[in-house]
């Protein structure tokens, strides 16, 4: 079985691109040229070099020795929390920058949620001197304040998201009619592994340096490069798709997806799209999502503001659905008790999304002998209130 | 003979209207039509709402949004429309995003629509690649006509195919844009409405997506079959309620 996408943008029965004529030509367009663009080396030139020097990679594969001895098995952690501007969204924003202007795009355009992907995308606009618009949920601007701040020190205008909820659904539908409105100069540069073909493949191959990195930084600390198990946290999926990606055919390697389970699988407040939701059409993808009955989409919670999406990229619909990656959903709670011993451990502040990965320690029992290999996504310094507020500091 | 090709062959140009059902008010279906109907409207796009209708502007979005909220589903909406052809001749066209209709199953969708009397489809989501490879056969078993979208970025060589495949007329988006935006047509829209009407498709087009007067339906229809009317119509219909129908409706063809 082919986990990567095939010719006609799908993973098995997932992804697609279901949108309308007038978004036709501006996705034809990238579908046309993304891997001619991606693969010239003028592109990987231009590319590895500002993730090295810009970005800040290769970013340490670290062994956490302490959090090892304490759950008994040989635990890695990726530290994409040191990339520049703090998570690894940013790898996906300089590639997707430099296919804007290889596409002579002149104005690039953003949803974001807490702000993360919001900041990363301002952040390379800076960089390249490039009109910048992020779409961001009028309720997520009230709770995400100093990302806000950051992305308007960067030079980004930020537009309120006022339609449906008012969060990161709405934040992408916005930015998907902008793109419907501005078809020609324009470049949507979208933050996950979601949103029609070419989309879901072009950002885990952005994101594949991760698992490229493994592989090498493995084989200097371990004498190989398949580690037997990589854990991620999957809201769209992004960080997962890029930890997993030169894993994904190799079946001896095992995949762990983490999601918010938010304050339970059956509380009606979560976001454990693999459980609660079943296939339909989101943001021009068929994927797994979560809707009512009639096919509404429905709201998700999670304390962890990053993985409060109602759908999962198609690749890991396809992932859950062909059981290639195991699924686990960790509550609001077990992923701040587990983000706190990260800190005690190790003396890293994680993001709370990655502190739903290192929850997977309390829930699954590993061997000795294993080596395991977590995703740490982000760092903590955006979640402070929320940790703040959680832990009464 | 499907209902819209038969009124495609009138010898005039049409007026459809679009309105999202269960707006405002959860039954107002029904009388909206019938409304319609009896002020002289050719055709009319029966919205189905979605929570995410993102080829859409923000008065059908908030149309949407109040018809959920009102509490429509498309059970309900099948439900209301019933009995719908015992007065009601005029083609009648589900317009609405693909989730929905999947969740109820496109077959079910399909023989429920025909039950009805529904003519057409028009699903902005749903590509013509998509609808040629996977759901034509199940729509032309129920006599579906479904509508697909040219705009003014389509290609020439697109524009012929989806011509090709086309049954009933070429819904014409007459800008880059979401429903609502326009309120005049520029000389860019003008010299597409030319480039469209050289090609001699043989397909019959209908120019939707900022069309709010007799101004534009005058300007959109010069050298098409019809237009019609969406955003307009809604604003009308939440200032003025269902009895000032027929103001609206004259107001556009007098």
């Amino acid at each position: 079985m082919s986990y990567f996408v095939d010719e006609n943008g799908y993973y098995g029965k997932f992804g697609g691109a279901f949108i309308p004529e007038m978004l036709y030509p501006n996705v034809e367009e990238l579908r046309v040229n993304y891997l001619k663009i991606m693969e010239s080396d003028s592109f990987q030139k231009e590319f590895k070099s500002l993730l090295k020097d810009y970005v800040g990679r290769p970013t340490p594969l670290y062994f956490a020795k302490r959090l090892s001895d304490k759950y008994n098995t040989k635990i890695y952690l990726k530290r994409e929390d040191l990339c520049h501007t703090g998570a690894h969204k940013v790898n996906n924003t300089i590639g997707q920058i430099l296919m804007a202007k290889r596409l002579g795009k002149k104005r690039i355009i953003a949803e974001t949620g807490a702000g993360q992907h919001g900041v990363a995308t301002a952040t390379v606009c800076a960089l390249m001197g490039m009109e910048c618009i992020v779409y961001m949920g009028e309720i997520d601007i009230a709770r995400q304040a100093p990302n806000v701040a950051r992305m308007k020190m960067l030079g980004a205008t930020v537009i309120p998201a006022l339609s449906g909820s008012k969060t990161l659904k709405d934040a992408t539908n916005e930015a998907i009619r902008d793109w419907i409105n501005n078809p020609v100069d324009t470049h949507y540069i979208i933050g996950s592994v979601v949103g029609p073909h070419p989309y879901p493949d072009m950002v885990a191959r952005f994101q594949s340096i991760i698992s490229e990195e493994i592989k090498k930084q493995l084989t200097e600390k371990e004498g190989k490069e398949n580690p037997d198990y990589v854990i991620a946290c999957v809201g769209g999926g992004s960080n997962a798709a890029g930890a997993f990606y030169h894993y994904l055919a190799e079946e001896n390697v095992g995949l762990i997806a983490v999601e918010a389970a938010g304050l339970g699988i059956d509380s009606g407040e979560s976001a454990a799209t693999s459980v609660l939701g079943n296939e339909g059409i989101i943001h021009g993808s068929k994927t797994l999502l979560m809707q009512t009955k009639d096919g509404q989409i429905t709201e998700p919670y999670s304390i962890s503001a990053g993985l409060d999406y109602p759908g999962v990229g198609p690749l890991h619909a396809h992932l859950s659905e062909s059981k290639r990656a195991e699924f686990i959903s960790v509550t609001d709670d077990e992923a701040m008790k587990a983000g706190i011993e990260l800190c005690e451990f190790e003396g890293i502040i994680p993001a709370i999304e990655s502190s739903h990965a290192l929850a997977v320690f309390n829930t699954k029992k590993f061997k000795k002998t294993d080596v395991v290999v977590l995703n740490l996504s982000g760092r903590g310094d955006k979640d402070l209130n929320t940790y703040i507020n959680y832990f009464k500091l | 003979m499907n209902r819209i090709n038969k009124k495609l062959q009138e010898d005039k140009k049409l007026l459809s209207i679009y309105f999202t059902a269960g707006f405002p008010q959860l039954n107002s279906t029904v009388s909206i039509i019938e409304s319609l109907e009896n002020s002289g409207v050719d055709m009319i796009e029966i919205g189905l709402p979605f929570s995410d209708p993102l080829a859409d502007g923000p008065t059908i979005q908030e149309s949407s949004t109040k018809a959920l909220e009102n509490g429509m589903t498309t059970e309900i909406l099948f439900d209301q429309l019933k009995d719908i052809r015992k007065n009601v001749k005029i083609p009648l066209i589900i317009m609405g995003y693909f989730n929905p209709m999947m969740q109820y199953g496109i077959e079910n969708f399909c023989k429920k629509c025909k039950e009805i009397g529904i003519d057409g489809l028009i699903i902005p989501d749903l590509p013509v690649k998509e609808y040629s490879e996977n759901y034509k056969v199940i729509f032309e078993k129920y006599d579906l006509i479904n509508i697909f979208l040219i705009t003014p970025q389509t290609s020439q060589e697109r524009i012929y195919f989806i011509d090709k495949i086309s049954r009933g007329f070429v819904y014409m988006v007459s800008s880059a844009s979401v429903t609502g935006s326009q309120n005049t047509f520029g000389t860019v829209q003008k010299e597409y409405f030319e480039r469209i009407a050289a090609m001699n498709l043989k397909t019959p087009q209908i120019v939707g997506f900022g069309i709010s007067n007799s101004a534009t339906f005058k300007q959109a229809t010069d050298k098409t079959k019809g237009a019609i009317i969406g955003s307009a119509f809604i604003k009308h219909l939440n200032q003025n309620g269902i009895a000032k129908i027929n103001e609206f409706v004259t107001s556009i063809i007098d």
